[in-house]
C-alpha cells in the first residue's frame, strides 16, 4: 500500500479515535453525540431489528428510479441536442448556471403540483441529476472521432442504429463520468426532499428522530448514509478509471 | 460593451424568452390550483418587495449567505494553498475532499444543529461546509498546474513564500481558482437556504417552507422567482468574467 493512502488511513482512525475519547470523557455531551462504539453498535442494531428496513427500501428505491430517468432522458436529450446545434448554443447559458440555481426552492412547487407522495422527490433527484449526464454527455459526443462516424454512414447504418452501436460506445467514458455525478445528485436529491418535508425514507427518520432527541436512531442513520454514498461512488470511480485507461485516457 | 458581452446577453436574452414562454404553457397546462402564470408572479414579486416584513427576511438570508460565503472563501482557498504546494498532503487528504464533496451534506444538519444550536450560527455552518470543498478542491489544482518556471523564477529572485503565493502564484492561478469561487458561490446559496428550510425561524427559505404551510401559492411562487433570478443572474456574471479571464490568460 502507498504510504498516502497508508498516512489517510491513519489519520481517519485517528479522527474517531479522538471523538471517542472527547465523548467518552465528557467534553463532548451524550445529547450532542454519541460516541462512535456506540453509533456502530447501534446501527448493527437497527440494521438486524429490520426496524427501519422500509425507510431504508424506499430512500434506495427512489434514489435509483431518480438516477435511472436522469441517465435515460439525459443521454436522450443529448443525443437529440447534438444533431440540432441552434437549440443547444440557447441552453449553453442554461447548463452553465444551472447548478447555481437552488433546485429545493422548487420543492415546494412540485408538492402543489404533484401532492405529498414519492414523485416531487424523484423528480428533485433526477431534475439534479439530468444536467451533468446531459453536458458530459455532449462532450463525449464531441470527441467521438470522425473516422467512427464516416464508417457508420458508409456502412448505411441508420441513426439509431449509430447511436447504439457507434457514438455510444465511443463516448461511454464521458457518460460514466456524467451517471457518476448523476448518483450522487440523486442521493442528495431524495434524501434532502425526504429531509425538508415527506411521509418516509431515511432522510424523513434522521428529521423525525432529530425532533424527539433520539440521538440513538439518528447517528446511526446518518452514518448508515455516508457509508453508502461513500461506497457507491468509490465503486464508480474505480470503475470509471478502469475505462479510461482501457482507453489510454488520463 | 464589448462585442463578446454583447453575444453573451443577447443569447441569455433568447433563453430568458423561451423560459417565460414553457412557463406559460405550463400554467396553461396545470392551471391555476397550483401556479401562477408569469405576469401574475411579476406583480405579487412587487407587491411583496412594498412589505417590510419580506426585508427583515431577506437580511437575515443575506447575511447568513455572506458570512457563510465569507468563511468558505477564506478556508477554502487557505486549504487549497496549503495543499496545493504539498504534494504528500494533497495526496493524503484530496480523496477524503472528493468523497465528502459527494455525500449528501443535509444528513449532517441536525449535527449541526446540536452543535451550534438554533439559529443563525448553524444556518452558516451548513452554507459554508457545502462551499469550501469546492473551492479547496479547484485552489488545489489551480495550484498544482501552475508553470514550474514561474515558481522556479520566484525562488531564484529569492521572493519570501508570502510574496511567492501573493505575486507569483494567485495571478497565475486565478481563473481556475475563481472557477471554484463560482461553484461555491452556488453551492454556499444552496447550502444555505436548505438550513433555512429545516428548523429555522427566519429567513426565505423558512418563509418558503411557511408558505407550503399556508397553501400560499402567490408566495411560494415569487420566491422561487426571486432566487432564480438572483442565482441564475449572479452566476452568469461570475460565469461572463470567468470566461474572459481566461481567455486573457491564453
Amino acid at each position: 500500500m502507498r504510504p498516502a493512502a497508508l498516512c489517510r488511513i491513519a489519520l481517519l482512525v485517528g479522527l474517531v479515535g479522538a471523538l471517542e475519547i472527547l465523548c467518552l470523557s465528557g467534553v463532548i455531551d451524550r445529547i450532542t453525540m454519541q460516541p462512535p462504539h456506540r453509533i456502530l453498535l447501534d446501527l448493527i442494531r437497527i440494521l438486524a431489528s429490520g426496524s427501519l428496513d422500509g425507510a431504508i427500501a424506499q430512500t434506495l428505491g427512489n434514489a435509483a428510479l431518480a438516477f435511472a430517468i436522469a441517465l435515460t432522458v439525459g443521454v436522450a436529450s443529448a443525443i437529440l441536442l447534438h444533431r440540432a446545434r441552434p437549440v443547444r448554443e440557447m441552453l449553453d447559458p442554461l447548463f452553465a448556471t444551472y447548478y447555481a440555481i437552488p433546485i429545493f426552492a422548487f420543492y415546494p412547487l412540485l408538492i402543489i403540483v404533484f401532492g405529498l407522495g414519492d414523485a416531487p422527490q424523484i423528480f428533485i433527484g433526477a431534475m439534479l441529476g439530468i444536467v451533468a449526464v446531459i453536458v458530459n454527455t455532449l462532450n463525449g459526443l464531441d470527441r467521438v472521432p470522425g473516422v467512427l462516424i464516416k464508417t457508420a454512414r458508409i456502412n448505411r447504418l441508420g441513426p439509431v442504429e449509430t447511436a447504439l452501436r457507434v457514438t455510444l460506445p465511443a463516448a461511454a467514458p464521458y457518460i460514466l463520468t456524467g451517471a457518476k455525478l448523476a448518483v450522487a445528485y440523486s442521493f442528495i436529491g431524495i434524501i434532502g426532499a425526504e429531509f425538508i418535508m415527506s411521509r418516509g425514507g431515511m432522510g424523513y427518520e434522521i428529521s423525525f428522530a432529530y425532533t424527539n432527541f433520539d440521538n440513538a436512531t439518528m447517528y446511526p442513520l446518518i452514518v448508515l448514509i455516508l457509508l453508502v454514498s461513500i461506497a457507491v461512488n468509490t465503486f464508480l470511480a474505480r470503475w470509471e478509471k478502469r475505462l479510461m485507461a482501457r482507453r489510454g485516457l488520463q | 460593451m464589448s462585442p463578446a458581452a454583447r453575444e453573451a446577453l443577447g443569447s441569455a436574452a433568447q433563453l430568458v424568452v423561451v423560459l417565460l414562454v414553457c412557463w406559460q404553457l405550463i400554467y396553461w397546462a396545470v392551471g391555476e390550483v397550483a401556479l401562477r402564470s408569469p405576469l401574475e408572479t411579476i406583480a405579487f414579486t412587487a407587491k411583496l418587495a412594498g412589505t417590510s416584513a419580506f426585508w427583515g427576511h431577506l437580511a437575515e438570508t443575506a447575511k447568513a449567505f455572506g458570512v457563510a460565503l465569507l468563511l468558505a472563501i477564506l478556508i477554502g482557498l487557505s486549504t487549497g494553498f496549503l495543499l496545493g504546494l504539498n504534494r504528500f498532503a494533497s495526496e493524503v487528504l484530496e480523496p477524503v475532499l472528493i468523497a465528502v464533496y459527494s455525500i449528501p451534506k443535509i444528513t449532517l444538519y441536525p449535527i449541526l444543529l446540536l452543535m451550534f444550536g438554533l439559529g443563525i450560527a448553524a444556518k452558516i455552518a451548513f452554507g459554508a461546509i457545502h462551499g469550501v470543498i469546492p473551492i479547496a478542491l479547484f485552489t488545489i489544482t489551480a495550484v498544482r498546474n501552475v508553470r514550474p518556471v514561474f515558481i522556479k523564477t520566484g525562488r531564484v529572485m529569492g521572493l519570501p513564500p508570502l510574496e511567492l503565493i501573493v505575486k507569483i502564484l494567485v495571478p497565475a492561478a486565478l481563473p481556475e481558482i475563481f472557477a471554484g469561487l463560482r461553484i461555491g458561490f452556488a453551492l454556499t446559496l444552496i447550502g444555505t437556504l436548505l438550513g433555512e428550510m429545516f428548523a429555522s425561524q427566519r429567513g426565505l427559505g423558512y418563509l418558503l417552507m411557511n408558505a407550503i404551510g399556508l397553501h400560499n401559492i402567490d408566495l411560494i411562487m415569487a420566491l422561487t422567482f426571486l432566487l432564480t433570478l438572483f442565482a441564475g443572474t449572479a452566476s452568469g456574471l461570475l460565469l461572463f468574467w470567468n470566461r474572459r479571464m481566461q481567455a486573457r490568460g491564453r
